[in-house]
């Protein structure tokens, strides 16, 4: 091999790492700079009050309270809709199910679900849970939209998780005369488990930063303290943002409001997400197969 | 078509000599054939195993040793496509009987695996987990039988200070003794072993060979192994498979010593494999 050619070869080399040095840096320049634009905006109107008092004079000022307890309540329901169902669905294509045409079938109606936008499930959730089934515009339905919609997550994580335990924990157990669901239950859900919670707080994180899911099916402007019930309007974050932002009359007034919203939600949200990688690490620590 | 008979004839051979203890063999096998889809991977087995005593089941890669080995706990059925023809008679029971459960075979005729692979549990609770499945939960109960298993695949004296941390961190050769033992906390009438020291270092392996002539003193043990030595060291019975056909079977030392078959002594001397 020639020298010039060698050094040609290396000099294309650089040339390419140096781009995809450049393209990550320009994609975490815009991450970062959206991050320290909304904290340097938002930090000043965060304080205690902020965090826990009720909004007060048309928006204008007071807290954000009964929308942060209003994302909570529907992330909580949303992930109890959808951990079991997902965690369920993922069980059977990963361990009954039998390769073929339906399976197929099923996968690709998964894949698409995630695909759909998020207003379509907005929509969904008004038609079937607040008109088909009587729920009315509340917590309960809401939970059940923004649960569809990290179903998918929550069961191509749960899958993947189940498919990466060994098939050799699978033959050992029923080697010892274990059922294929004695099987699941003691060997393979306990392994694939830290998969599975990681898939669930990404969901989390998703539909705890939703705002089309819920304005048809939960969301409300307003509301005169907590929910009381799981039938009741809620106030959610994300809802509370857009509503400042758009629907007020006095947006100027707002916009720190604003900003401090778009601050803890982001953070909640990150904050989820840094607490999936923990629980992902510190499990991978105890198990190396 | 020659060969199958003339390897069934041979086997008839072995069969008709004075047999130390008279009592019925544990597992019979007469015209066994087995298919994964359209490849036939076993063709025409007639095979005796004789009760407490280790049969070594010996042939090159791909021969169909270890497929009949999982025929005998009915494991091979977990692979979507396969097929048995013929009679396997465990007990005087047919296995493949239609009201014969599967569950139920495997919980008498326990399995050790080439690579050791306990559960990502303590090791007590990988012993316990036989038991447990089958409604057993008594502290007491459970604690003995963990004792008594892990006494039996000579590890007791290595883990009874650290019962309760993870098996992970045991050393193969450990790991594969607890196999063993979670194998025969089930007190499974055979035992099952597939190439269990392959994956093993020297030493790991010996103290493995010494346990497997203990134990059948409680259980019959069918072993696979690649390894010739092995098999007359640790072996009473010898079968040699060679392309999903039993070439030969009989007392070990009369296969490495006097193999009737050409393809036998081609192969125990290295000549093939």
């Amino acid at each position: 091999m020639s020298r010039h050619s060698l050094a040609s070869r290396h000099f294309s080399q650089n040339l390419a790492f140096t781009m995809f040095r450049l393209i990550m840096l320009t994609v975490l320049a815009a991450l970062g700079g959206i991050l320290i634009y909304v904290f340097i905006h938002g930090i000043s109107a965060i304080s205690w009050e902020f965090l826990t008092s009720e909004p007060t004079n048309s928006m204008t000022a007071g807290g954000i309270f009964p929308a942060i307890m209003g994302t909570l309540y529907l992330t909580v329901g949303a992930i109890l809709v959808a951990l079991p169902l997902g965690v369920a669905a993922a069980i059977y294509l990963s361990e009954y199910a039998t390769d073929g045409r339906a399976l197929r079938v099923v996968r690709l109606g998964i894949q698409n679900l995630a695909g759909v936008p998020s207003v379509v499930f907005g929509l969904f959730g008004l038609a079937l849970f607040v008109g088909y089934f009587h729920l009315g515009i509340s917590i309960a339905a809401g939970s059940l939209t923004l649960g569809l919609l990290i179903l998918p997550t929550i069961i191509g994580a749960s899958e993947e998780s189940l498919r990466q335990v060994p098939s050799t924990f699978r033959e050992a157990s029923l080697g010892l005369g274990a059922t294929r669901w004695q099987t699941i239950r003691k060997v393979v859900l306990p392994a694939a488990l830290p998969g599975i919670l990681t898939g669930s707080i990404l969901g989390i994180g998703r539909a705890a930063g939703e705002t089309a899911p819920i304005m048809f099916t939960a969301a409300t402007f307003y509301t005169i303290g907590l929910p009381r019930s799981p039938l009741d309007t809620v106030m959610a974050l994300p809802y509370h943002i857009y509503v400042l932002a758009t629907a007020g009359t006095h947006i100027e007034q707002t916009r720190p409001l604003q900003y401090g919203t778009v601050l803890v939600l982001i953070s909640m949200v990150l904050g989820l997400s840094l607490v999936a990688i923990i629980i992902r690490t510190r499990m991978r620590k105890t198990k190396q197969w | 078509m020659v060969k199958a008979s003339a390897a069934a004839q041979s086997l008839e051979d072995t069969q008709g000599r004075p047999c130390a203890k008279p009592e019925r063999p544990i597992i019979e096998v007469r015209g066994l054939n087995f298919y994964y889809g359209d490849f036939q991977a076993l063709t025409d087995i007639n095979m005796t195993v004789k009760r407490n005593q280790v049969t070594a089941l010996i042939g090159p890669s791909g021969c169909g040793k270890s497929t009949f080995l999982r025929l005998l706990n009915r494991m091979n059925e977990l692979i979507p496509g396969t097929r048995v023809e013929g009679e396997l008679l465990f007990e005087g029971i047919n296995l493949y009987d239609p009201h014969v459960d599967p569950v139920d075979v495997r919980r008498r005729v326990g399995m050790v695996f080439q690579k050791p692979n306990p559960f990502p549990k303590t090791i007590y609770n990988n012993v316990a987990y036989g038991p447990r499945l089958h409604g057993l939960k008594e502290a007491k109960n459970l604690d003995s039988i963990v004792e008594r298993s892990l006494k039996s695949a000579a590890l007791w004296d290595e883990v009874k200070d650290i019962l309760h941390q993870s098996a992970l961190g045991l050393s193969g050769g450990q790991q594969q003794r607890l196999c063993i033992a979670r194998a025969i906390a089930m007190s499974p009438e055979v035992l099952l072993m597939d190439e269990p020291t392959s994956a093993l270092d020297p030493i790991a392996t010996s103290r493995i060979e010494e346990l497997v002539k203990e134990l059948k003193q409680s259980y019959t043990v069918i072993i696979v192994t690649h390894n010739m030595q092995q098999a007359a060291r640790v072996s009473d019975d010898t079968a040699f498979f060679y392309m999903g056909r039993l070439v030969e079977m009989g007392p070990t030392e009369g296969i490495f010593t006097k193999p009737q078959k050409e393809q036998t002594e081609h192969y125990i001397t290295g000549r093939f494999g």
